[in-house]
């Protein structure tokens, strides 16, 4: 597997410069004016952008709150025993509440949890799993939905969340499964 | 979502006051909205890049190209969006950034798809069905390689950083394919229903 990771990387160093250079160069062969037609498309990104703005602050301004309040360290000492019944090592527990709420803020756990528990063991396989195999849920539907004006989501929350949690508990159970093999 | 995000809110409060932490609350709230801001603000000038791109390739036939091209998948997951719309190409190049961890490009391109999806729908208000399906697929999380996350085992020194690859991999498998089914399953229940609010503020439920 060690090719893996410089392939990966070249990738995702080579992706954009490449997508940027070969989606003009088709227009200019279809005789597109590809300089104009840019330009007209780019205008709508700060429409886009300041679109986004109410309903980023209505989310973000919850999720911060939540963060500070120290309602997540009380769930997670009211979540013990539910975690022993799914498998799920509690040091990985505040990733997982985390996770569809803040992505820089997952992404500091999961430095936490993979420096203290160390990266090969169960616990940070298992944080890194879990972090590779979710999303940020809320801030994808509060850009996505903004943007377009979306005030009401029907479904996508709980489909969302649902997701949110598919991932978790497979990145345990996985994990496990592979670490036993 | 009304009830999340009151909810959010409501538990703040409360533990707030329990842990003795009110101080921190009221920083974080302010602390949040601009932070919303500055993220919308930062986002608009690589938005403006993807979108001219976007542009291009949608004037040169590539976005109908590629909605030709996975047709017969997409029509099965968004049924509800004509077979060669945009809306599918723009819909392909968002999880296609998504699936090889272009962040950058993804979240532009998704807002494209949204754009092209919102075209479509008729009620412009509320979700429509793709929709749902096209955000529960992109919060699911489509990545192949969770390069961050490998990043972060080869700086915490591990032996094999490489090792979580597959698991990882099965992981998303398994939470996009329940994305895609709770998406199916949950657009049929009464309490999802498509409603637009009409003028006078009721809200007009429609079967």
């Amino acid at each position: 597997m060690s090719y893996l990771i410089p392939m990966l990387q070249s990738i995702s160093v080579w992706a954009i410069p490449v997508l940027l250079v070969m989606i003009p160069l088709a227009g200019l062969v279809r005789r597109v004016p590809v300089y104009e037609v840019f330009v007209e498309g780019a205008k709508e990104g700060f429409q886009v952008g300041v679109r986004i703005i109410p309903f980023l602050v209505a989310i973000m301004v919850a999720i911060g709150m939540f963060r500070a309040s120290g309602a997540m360290e009380f769930l997670g000492r009211h979540l013990q025993y539910a975690l022993q019944v799914i498998g799920m090592p509690v040091d990985v527990l505040p990733l997982a509440l985390m996770r569809p709420l803040s992505g820089s803020g997952s992404l500091g756990i999961l430095r936490d949890i993979v420096q203290n528990a160390g990266p090969d063991s169960l616990i940070g396989r298992t944080a890194a799993v879990m972090y590779g195999s979710t999303e940020t849920t809320f801030y994808v539907l509060a850009v996505y939905f903004g943007s377009v004006g979306i005030r009401r989501s029907r479904h996508a929350v709980a489909a969302g969340l649902l997701a949110d949690l598919a991932g978790i508990l497979s990145a345990v159970w996985i994990v496990r499964l592979f670490m036993k093999g | 979502m009304n009830w999340i995000w009151f909810l959010l809110m409501g538990f703040s409060l409360v533990f707030g006051a329990i842990n003795g932490r009110m101080g921190e609350v009221t920083d974080a709230a302010i602390a949040g909205a601009e932070l919303a801001v500055e993220l919308a603000i930062g986002l608009i000038g690589v938005m403006a890049l993807w979108l001219g791109i976007m542009k291009i390739a949608e004037a040169t036939g590539l976005v109908r190209g590629l909605a030709r091209l996975l047709k017969p998948i997409l029509t099965r997951l968004f049924p509800d969006v004509p077979g060669d719309d945009p809306a599918m190409g723009a819909i392909t190049m968002n999880l296609a950034a998504n699936m090889f961890g272009l962040g950058n490009a993804a979240t532009p391109l998704g807002l494209k798809a949204m754009q092209e999806l919102q075209r479509v729908n008729p009620h412009k208000e509320c979700a429509s069905d793709a929709m749902c399906t096209f955000l529960a697929i992109n919060t699911s999380s489509v990545q192949l390689f969770p390069v961050m996350a490998v990043a972060l085992m080869a700086e915490a020194q591990s032996a094999e950083p490489t090792w979580i690859l597959v698991p990882a991999f099965l992981a998303t498998l398994v939470s996009t394919i329940v994305a895609i089914t709770a998406a199916r399953t949950l657009r049929r229940l009464p309490f999802f229903a498509i409603s637009n609010t009409t003028e006078s503020g009721e809200a007009e439920v429609q079967a």
